[in-house]
């Protein structure tokens, strides 16, 4: 592996970071330590093998009926009870009482 | 009285004799956690109102002569990753310095709906993410069993509340050993159930496919007590089992003998602490001498779990935490002029080095190009590495490993080697990839005094016998004692 200081600032950028040039070396030194030992798992062959994509997706069948019993994991479209407007912008760093403020977005 | 020596069993019993009221053993609590947590740094927010307030209850009802509820008066404390209503929940993390929660985590509902009462919020690694409680944006947690070391993490200052005595009992999250390694290092009984078994309501999510709430406690009998409170079906969380819950403070009285107990060679090779090994395997004896039947088995895929699990929990990470924008909840920078620059120095300033270092990982593993490299690539390892267990599992009822391969290692000492850090995990976060509950029970000590834990792994909803080994654990080590 070997990642360079140009990957770093693209994945920055798409993890909404910035990094100071100090992190961003720091950066570069430790995903490349941490890629290279995470390529050990090329070692195996998958080939043939499905990916993991829910915990109980390949164990026996009368766990998966218990466990993730599909129609208990839905519910009907009803409106309920939720969050009261003011105690869901109580944590809100700026509002005008009414919604979240941000910084202008659209130049005019 | 002896807070130190209060088990929930002995707390609910005095409580209900009137030895002592609720409300005198908060106050109690509260002035041990004043004079002495200073030094341990477990605690990051007291709860004093909603205490008081709950001990009230609990005292009116046993002036009342009601029937109390099985965890009536006994204090606890809850990792700062579980929301409660009207307390601040800062998931160890600068973003949610000044968050209070405007709901209340199942979990801890659960507790308190059984009569336990709430003394605070505990310390952590920053959004759980380490394993030594040295990323707490908050500062450190020490071991209460020697100050010079770490507690493990990330629920570090669940583990040491109740290993100094300042609470208990407690909740702590277990993402890949967050719950046994620190319970292993500071000498108490940690236990994540089965993926599924208990609601994630109110968890402050780090990475979804792995999240494990699950208690600390001095006992066996304790964890059986709080794990059949708070397991169950939780409509407000869909990935919650609706699995029929068993009274576990029966299930551990049921004796060893006839269990095989399958021992895996890949946990116990290069890596492993030579002192550690032989209380670990002198523990595993014991239940062969208390009737156990000990298998020898192989876990073959143990060796690629580590780089799986950051891959995996990295991504999930990575996307669990763009929710920190400095727009609803949480820091805002004040610096920013635009709204991007608002996400990005918000994020900048509010995270720690590790945070950004996984969020950076995750990123990278799901980024165009890499995905089926990376991430897909991970996703079909934990297939073969959950397989290996069910393989295991046809032969054997539990698999017995060290909880970690060191005890308690010294501050300072791994934390600017990230490689380093999460190989304290290596045999823990198998039993996260699997799904499948495990404990890490008290079983020694080093000859400076360190205590070992005991990994007990168990089938998907089979906590039973995973408590039913680690109770006998707990009785053969009193009886050298």
């Amino acid at each position: 592996m070997k990642v360079t200081e140009k990957d770093v600032i693209y994945v920055a950028d798409l993890a909404n970071l910035e990094l100071t040039e100090q992190e961003r070396q720091r950066m570069v030194k430790d995903l490349d330590s941490i890629l290279t030992y995470i390529a050990r798992l090329n070692e195996l062959d998958t080939s043939n093998v499905p990916p993991m994509t829910q915990v109980f997706s390949d164990t026996s069948a009368a766990i998966k009926e218990s466990a993730q019993d599909q129609d208990r994991s839905w519910r009907e479209d009803e409106l309920r009870p939720c969050l009261p407007h003011d105690e869901a912008l109580q944590n809100a760093p700026v509002t005008d009482k009414e919604f979240f403020k941000v910084p202008k977005v659209i130049e005019r | 009285m002896d807070l130190s020596a209060l088990t929930v069993a002995s707390t609910r019993t005095a409580i209900a004799e009137k030895q002592f009221t609720a409300a005198r053993l908060v106050e109690d609590f509260y002035h041990k956690i004043k004079a002495e947590d200073g030094d341990v740094h477990a605690y990051l927010t007291l709860a004093e109102d909603r205490a008081f307030a709950q001990a009230k209850r609990i005292d009116a009802a046993v002036a009342k002569g009601d029937p109390l509820p099985p965890l009536a008066g006994v204090p606890v404390a809850i990792k700062d990753v579980m929301v409660i209503r009207g307390v601040r929940s800062t998931a160890g993390s600068k973003v949610l310095e000044n968050f209070v929660s405007p709901y209340d985590c199942t979990a801890v509902t659960r507790l308190e709906a059984a009569g336990a009462i709430v003394l605070g919020k505990t310390n952590c690694d920053e959004f759980a993410m380490g394993s030594s409680n040295e990323n707490s944006a908050y500062g450190p947690v020490h071991n209460p069993r020697d100050k010079t070391r770490v507690p493990g993490g990330s629920s570090g200052g669940s583990a040491a509340a109740v290993a100094a005595g300042t609470a208990v009992a407690s909740l702590g999250s277990d993402t890949g050993g967050s719950i046994r390694q620190p319970a292993s290092f500071c000498g108490v009984v940690g236990l994540m159930p089965t993926y599924g078994r208990v609601s994630r309501y109110g968890l402050i999510a780090f990475a979804s496919s792995l999240d494990h709430i699950g208690p600390f406690t001095k006992t066996v009998k304790d964890a059986a007590v709080l794990l059949r409170v708070i397991a169950g079906r939780d409509p407000m969380d869909s990935t919650s089992a609706d699995v029929p819950v068993p009274d576990y403070e029966l299930e551990i009285c049921k004796p060893v003998r006839g269990l095989k107990l399958g021992v895996p060679t890949e946990y116990f090779g290069e890596g492993l602490d030579p002192e550690l090994r032989i209380v670990v395997e002198a523990a595993i004896q014991r239940l062969q001498e208390a009737g156990a039947e000990l298998v020898p088995i192989s876990l073959p895929h143990t060796a690629y779990a580590i780089p799986t699990y950051y891959v995996i929990a990295t991504a999930e990470a990575s996307a669990n935490l763009a929710r920190y924008d400095g727009v609803r909840y949480g820091y805002r920078s004040a610096k920013a002029r635009t709204l991007s620059d608002m996400y990005r120095k918000t994020r900048d300033e509010g995270f720690g080095a590790e945070v950004k270092r996984r969020i950076m990982l995750g990123t990278y593993a799901l980024s165009s190009g890499y995905y089926d490299a990376y991430y897909l690539k991970a996703q079909k390892v934990r297939t073969l590495i959950a397989r290996d267990f069910q393989n295991a599992f046809g032969k054997v009822d539990a698999i017995l490993t060290p909880t970690a391969p060191t005890p308690a290692f010294k501050l300072g000492e791994k934390s600017d080697d990230p490689l380093a850090m999460y190989l304290a995990d290596i045999y823990t976060v198998t039993a996260d990839l699997a799904g499948i509950p495990g404990i890490s029970v008290p079983c020694g000590e080093t000859k400076s005094g360190l205590p070992i834990g005991l990994q007990i792994l168990g089938r998907h909803f089979d906590e039973g016998k995973i408590l039913r080994v680690a109770h006998v654990v707990e009785h053969e080590l009193a009886a050298v004692q």
